[in-house]
């Protein structure tokens, strides 16, 4: 890196701050993902960053490390006193700024000691000195506590085992400021509790300030100096240990503190019978065969009712929603569904259709569209029957209908013909969920029906589910924002680590009910 | 008026293609001095890449639902036209019993191929290939590595053959002209017209959109203009080629399915995106089986054909033809992820490829060099259709984009 991609900057630098990050505002296109986002951290602290699903943590600090490169965002980043204007992740690793996320970047197929050095070989004219990389990874690795051949593959080692990897790989980098996205989230009780403990340590002897994103706020208030609260893109509040009580209520308060105003659109309530009941549901992992991912869940849908699902993400909700729908996910799935009393078996995703349930996809790229395809394709998808005879289709049939959903949706494009790939995030959403209108289903089974989607196109879609219920179909709602679902849902099961531990009305649910109940059921993990 | 604008992009490719052929057969027809356009080597083109085109056929139903394309196309014509060559040479089996049993044992081929391709989920190119030593192994050991000739006139009139004149010729300006020839062409004629008018006359009362009168009419002329000019070419020389007429069915049956059927359309979703397919109640699996099971069909319906144009069963049919297919799919428009590509776009990539061929050895040109150009306008062609689309600049063209786009992750 040149050195003149960042100067020195003399103003407003203490001794003692390793990084400040000033008025940061990143945006992408119809999304304002961070507004003047400000944080200070200290050399040697560890510094929690909190908020929701979705509040801007990961941005920031891909902003920080470079993901997100210097341009492309406004405000200043001041590391050890330098203005740095960092065009990749290269560029930040050379100042010894290394960001762990939350999926591990690691080849499954290499070595310990491989994966610790890529990109950083230990290696003389090209020509990789093995035995020196081995050597140096086993330092590292026992400054981490981990006891393994550093031959071993990574696909053989645990996940506990992996996320130290990443930790010994940050050190051989000569890491300074640690930034770990989520560094628990696949962790068991003892290996997230070894981690936190690593990070105190690392912190105590050798003097490596990390930045943590966490949900888990035990695990914030256990190991955090200060914690930063951002919330819908703006840095809310930093509460230090030395000033502050550090409690999880107080953190929660910080994080939920938002006001309700009307961003969800009215609509009558005429709840009727129970439309779908599952009960005693039970799901396995696909692959990992003994991991049960959903453990006897027992909900129930009304008709002409909003039911959400609150959970952090990984609970177990996109999964129990998607083995509902044809077993779409999982294996050995045990328990009952009924659909307006009667019991089904709906084992095949044709059976799940024509019973009437629809499941929009969290995933809408991935699991929903068919990108490379029209607008008008991707509407009658699910029904072709809709648009053909005898499996021949009607082709002018299917322009006019699909032209009308259009309409009804106001998916902004002119016609019908548009690539979806061509269109904007919201109206993909409202392609993706007009997709299952088409299929007239009775009960919509939404995965997080606004994800990524601008306010404005919010609303519509809450509009739109409005619609469908006011027609007496049954909404199961999964959504990890909060607001969304105490704004739209009749009702509210609170979900964690596979089962449902709460079920609320909407008079009792608040974000400080379900935070709670999840923060509660969660306990135990660290010794708290 | 965008209507007919994104209506006009998207076929644009198809087009490029269409005008690239007339380019190359207007080239060829005067770098040959006229000798391409011949009515004897006009019969000559359709009998040379009648098998290609079957083959690009069934090929272009495995690109588009996943992508995947199937190496052991080749080994089944080799193994097809042995079975063939023994059942009706060397054991004097009846003819039309024989190829009844060839067509079968393609569709065992396919089940066998789609079975772990779909089911066990193998990747294509691997199950394929090892279809193609598998297959080509076989058919060896059947014809134990020598070559049977020659068939029976019954086999050899089903595709080397014309179809007889009822009506009889007549003498034009010297030219003898084959009557039935081009009362097919008139009739065949006729059948678009009325079929496009009366299709737009429905839409029209229907309310829908319609065509404009004139872009219709002149539509019309081109495509009648371009069908009476090559049955009179047919009839020239020998009337209407037998396989032409299994061609023509083929033709008009797979773009049935793959335009106008539920069936087609989830193939371009599975293609597209298999996941969302999935979810979306799209029998994945199955899409994937039967469209193997179908290109072994065909290929065993190439396989009867390229033994009769050869007049034997031999060890060396078929090697190499896999290629050609595959080519003439990806010259014609479809895409190597899968999800894109049409039955017509793929009859003028086999048709560019076959004129090329042709063209040059009417030239002299060696086959060594031929190879080399067909190598080039397949990267070519290929190359083209993914700079028009994705609009990505090489780093040398001045003012280049940058490629990619940052998604939202928060």
């Amino acid at each position: 890196m040149s050195v003149s991609s960042f100067q020195t900057r003399e103003e407003g630098h203490l001794s003692n701050t390793i990084l400040q990050m000033h008025d940061i505002t990143k945006t992408f296109p119809g999304v304002k993902a961070l507004d003047q986002v400000n944080i200070e951290v200290t050399e040697g602290e560890i510094h929690a960053i909190c908020g929701e699903n979705g509040a801007g943590k990961s941005t920031l600090m891909n902003v920080l490390s470079g993901i997100h490169p210097y341009g492309s965002y406004e405000g200043d980043v001041i590391y050890q006193g330098k203005e740095c204007h960092f065009k990749n992740i290269k560029d930040s690793e050379k100042l010894g700024i290394v960001i762990i996320h939350q999926e591990l970047a690691l080849v499954p197929y290499l070595s310990i000691a491989e994966n610790m050095f890529i990109g950083n070989e230990q290696s003389s004219h090209g020509v990789v000195n093995w035995d020196m990389t081995n050597q140096k990874a086993e330092e590292h690795m026992a400054v981490v506590g981990l006891h393994e051949n550093p031959r071993a593959m990574i696909k053989d080692i645990g996940m506990g085992k992996q996320q130290l990897v990443e930790i010994a790989k940050a050190l051989a980098k000569n890491v300074k400021l640690l930034i770990l996205d989520e560094p628990t989230s696949s962790l068991n009780e003892s290996d997230a509790k070894n981690l936190l403990d690593l990070l105190i340590s690392f912190k105590k002897d050798r003097g490596i300030t990390s930045i943590m994103i966490s949900h888990k706020l035990n695990e914030i208030a256990y190991c955090a100096d200060k914690i930063t609260v951002i919330r819908d893109g703006q840095s809310i509040e930093t509460l230090d240990r030395a000033v502050d009580e550090i409690t999880e209520e107080r953190i929660i308060k910080g994080m939920v503190g938002r006001e309700m105003t009307s961003r969800y659109p009215q609509r009558e309530h005429n709840i009727g019978d129970i439309a779908l009941e599952i009960k005693n549901w039970s799901v396995h992992h696909p692959e990992f065969r003994e991991r049960k991912v959903v453990d006897n869940v027992s909900i129930n849908v009304r008709k002409g009712e909003v039911v959400g699902i609150a959970g952090l993400i990984g609970a177990g909700r996109t999964e129990l929603a998607m083995s509902v729908f044809g077993h779409a996910y999982g294996s050995s799935i045990s328990g009952e569904v009924y659909i307006d009393g009667q019991l089904v078996h709906l084992n095949t995703i044709p059976k799940a259709i024509s019973a009437g349930l629809a499941y929009v996809s969290e995933d809408r790229k991935g699991n929903g569209l068919i990108t490379s395809n029209s607008i008008k394709h991707n509407l009658s998808l699910a029904r072709p029957e809709f648009i053909s005879e005898k499996g021949i289709l009607d082709k002018d049939l299917e322009t006019n209908l699909t032209g009308e959903y259009r309409e009804m949706l106001g998916i902004k494009a002119p016609t019908v013909e548009q690539l979806v790939s061509n269109l904007s995030g919201g109206n993909q959403q409202k392609v993706l969920v007009g997709k299952w209108m088409f299929a007239q289903p009775d009960i919509m089974l939404m995965d997080e029906p606004t994800r990524g989607v601008d306010v404005g196109a919010k609303y519509e879609i809450y509009q739109i589910i409005n619609d469908l219920v006011e027609q007496g179909k049954s909404i199961l709602m999964i959504s990890s924002e909060l607001p969304e679902i105490l704004g739209m849902c009749d009702r509210v099961y609170v979900m964690n680590e596979s089962k449902i531990i709460a079920e609320m009305s909407s008079e009792e649910a608040s974000q400080e009910a379900i935070m709670g109940c999840i923060m509660q059921d969660s306990k135990g993990e660290i010794g708290a | 008026m965008s209507n007919t604008k994104t209506k006009l992009k998207g076929n644009l490719k198809q087009y490029t293609m269409l005008i690239a052929l007339v380019f190359i057969i207007i080239m060829f027809q005067i770098l040959t001095g006229g000798k391409l356009l011949k009515p004897m080597n006009v019969s000559n083109i359709v009998f040379q890449n009648a098998y290609v085109v079957i083959l690009a056929v069934g090929m272009l139903l495995c690109i588009v639902t996943g992508g995947n394309i199937d190496l052991a196309v080749g080994s089944v014509i080799t193994l097809v036209g042995a079975c063939a060559g023994t059942f009706i040479i060397s054991w004097g089996w009846n003819t039309y019993l024989s190829i009844g049993i060839c067509l079968l044992l393609g569709v065992f081929l396919g089940i066998w191929q789609g079975f772990w391709i779909a089911y066990v989920r193998i990747p294509a190119f691997i199950v394929t290939l090892s279809g193609m030593l598998v297959f080509r192994g076989l058919g060896l050991l059947v014809l134990n590595g020598m070559t049977i000739a020659p068939f029976p006139a019954d086999y050899m009139s089903l595709s080397t053959g014309f179809v007889n004149d009822f009506i009889g010729t007549i003498e034009i300006a010297g030219k003898k002209l084959n009557l039935t020839c081009m009362l097919v062409g008139i009739l065949l004629c006729m059948a678009v017209c009325v079929m496009q008018v009366a299709g737009n006359q429905k839409r029209k009362s229907k309310g829908y959109t319609s065509e404009k009168g004139s872009i219709l009419a002149v539509k019309l002329v081109v495509i009648c203009a371009a069908l009476m000019g090559f049955f009179t070419l047919l009839a020239q020389y020998r009337g209407i080629p037998t396989v032409l007429i299994i061609l023509g069915i083929l033709l008009l049956v797979y773009s049935f399915i793959t335009t106008k059927t539920v069936m087609g359309r989830h193939m371009y979703a599975c293609g597209g995106n298999e996941k969302a397919a999935r979810l979306s109640g799209v029998k994945t699996q199955r899409l994937l089986f039967l469209s193997y099971v179908n290109m072994s069909f065909l290929a065993a319906v190439a396989g009867l054909v390229f033994a009769a144009r050869l007049n034997s069963a031999s060890p060396q049919a078929g090697q190499g033809f896999e290629l050609d297919a595959i080519g003439a799919c990806y010259i014609g428009g479809a895409s190597a992820y899968g999800g894109v590509g049409t039955v017509s776009g793929t009859l003028i990539g086999a048709l560019i490829m076959g004129v090329l061929n042709n063209g040059m050895s009417i030239m002299g040109i060696s086959s060594n060099t031929q190879q080399v150009v067909k190598g080039l306008v397949l990267l070519g062609a290929v190359a083209f259709d993914i700079l028009s689309k994705q609009q990505i600049s090489l780093p040398f063209m001045k003012g280049s984009k940058k490629i990619g786009t940052e998604s939202a992750k928060a």
